[in-house]
């Protein structure tokens, strides 16, 4: 699904990537692991084709409608609502039976209650809640998260670990985490920037 | 029809949040009024139709500026640019809604704005009524644009006025040209002749603008 050689990202003088080879194959689930800076997020940006990098060559084998990606920011709309963000988003990836999808997440997310609301009313927690909504609803092959448990509080980290349970095996993950123990029974690949 | 049904949803998002927020049409409305009141007693007594009609323009192009400028707003807040981008439609169909709105935005200060203007120097002709609708088309295609582009970078807020004002020359000159002669037709077809170049170029290249 993914395969990087000599992957390198640099922002001006600045290095953040160097020399980085992978594989992940359809269906594997890697972790990303490493200290601040050291270039997880921009890996990730890399491979969901929001940036190019510097030197190498990436190929991943997903199109842009089957990526979802999960950022530090929920990439949501603060002064709408949480219905009408999915709303608009299931619209762009022309989700089939989208009232039904995007109900069904609010449901499993715990967020069915907080429909009506503004997204800037929300704790940081239901937000990041949104976004894994945002991320899961056009169903996508190859998921992209980027410290996906962050905010997250004990209820919501237990959704996600059984989100994810569902999901791998049958999907491509690219998860980066501080904490590579919380997924290691998914995993089957870390990828350590230093 | 995939693509018409971007748009509307993009602009209707637009649209959604303006009247939530209500951050940009007051701002333009309360500006361009402003703007009016003091032109109104800065021009000498008895100062000419032409000058005036070069006021209406000036008023134009920075109450423009200023939706411009706000334009992209909610969607840096949030990076809620890269959502957009990720999405499979044509990335196109991102400048054409948000150019849209901005047009509705633009077009409802200038339903007030025209009025007062009127009240304050001298009454308008359907000639510069037409001026002022294809200006805001090519105000909307090219700004929207450069909007985008400013919105990445970190001097957003200087960078947009210094790309956009150059641009926005051709717009008034044939906007005042409207406005003054007395067979106006060919700065008509002047303003209609850079909507459809600029509009052209924007379209085309908007996606080099939102990615990397």
């Amino acid at each position: 699904m993914i395969r990087a050689r000599k992957l390198g990202k640099r922002f001006g003088d600045k290095r953040v990537l160097r020399g980085l080879d992978f594989d992940l194959a359809p269906g594997g689930f890697a972790v990303v692991t490493g200290p601040n800076g050291c270039g997880k997020t921009t890996l990730l940006r890399i491979c969901a084709g929001l940036a190019v990098p510097s030197e190498g060559t990436i190929d991943v084998d997903a199109p842009r409608a089957a990526i979802g990606y999960l950022a530090h920011d929920p990439l949501v709309y603060r002064e709408l609502t949480a219905l009408e963000n999915l709303d608009l988003y299931g619209r762009l990836y022309r989700v089939p039976e989208r009232r039904e999808r995007i109900g069904m997440l609010l449901e499993r997310f715990g967020l069915w209650d907080a429909r009506h609301q503004r997204v800037a009313s929300y704790s940081r927690g239901m937000t990041q809640r949104l976004a894994l909504c945002r991320v899961l609803l056009h169903g996508p092959e190859l998921l992209v998260l980027d410290e996906p448990y962050s905010a997250l509080d004990a209820a919501g980290a237990e959704l996600l670990d059984a989100q994810l349970d569902e999901l791998h095996g049958d999907k491509t993950l690219l998860v980066s985490t501080h904490d590579p123990g919380r997924v290691a029974p998914f995993a089957t690949a870390q990828i350590a920037l230093a | 029809m995939n693509y018409v049904a971007d748009v509307r949803a993009l602009a209707r998002k637009d649209l959604l949040l303006e009247l939530r927020a209500r951050d940009t049409l007051p701002a333009m409305l309360l500006f361009v009024v402003a703007t009016f009141v003091v032109f109104h007693f800065s021009l000498p007594a008895h100062s000419s139709q032409l000058a005036a009609s070069g006021l209406l323009w000036v008023a134009i192009v920075f109450t423009a500026l200023l939706g411009l400028g706000r334009a992209f707003v909610p969607e840096r807040e949030q990076h809620v640019l890269d959502g957009l981008v990720l999405a499979p439609c044509d990335r196109s169909a991102i400048w054409l809604a948000k150019g849209i709105a901005t047009f509705a935005f633009l077009g409802a200060a200038e339903v007030v704005a025209l009025p007062v203007f009127a009240l304050f120097f001298h009454g308008i002709g359907i000639a510069t009524v037409a001026a002022v609708v294809l200006a805001d088309v090519g105000i909307c295609a090219v700004g929207t644009f450069l909007g985008a582009m400013a919105v990445a970078t970190r001097a957003r807020d200087l960078l947009l006025p210094l790309l956009f004002l150059p641009l926005a020359i051709p717009i008034v000159v044939g906007g005042v040209g409207a406005s003054v002669v007395s067979s106006p037709g060919r700065y008509i077809w002047f303003l209609a002749l850079y909507d459809v170049v600029f509009g052209v170029l924007c379209w085309a290249t908007f996606e080099y603008v939102v990615t990397e």
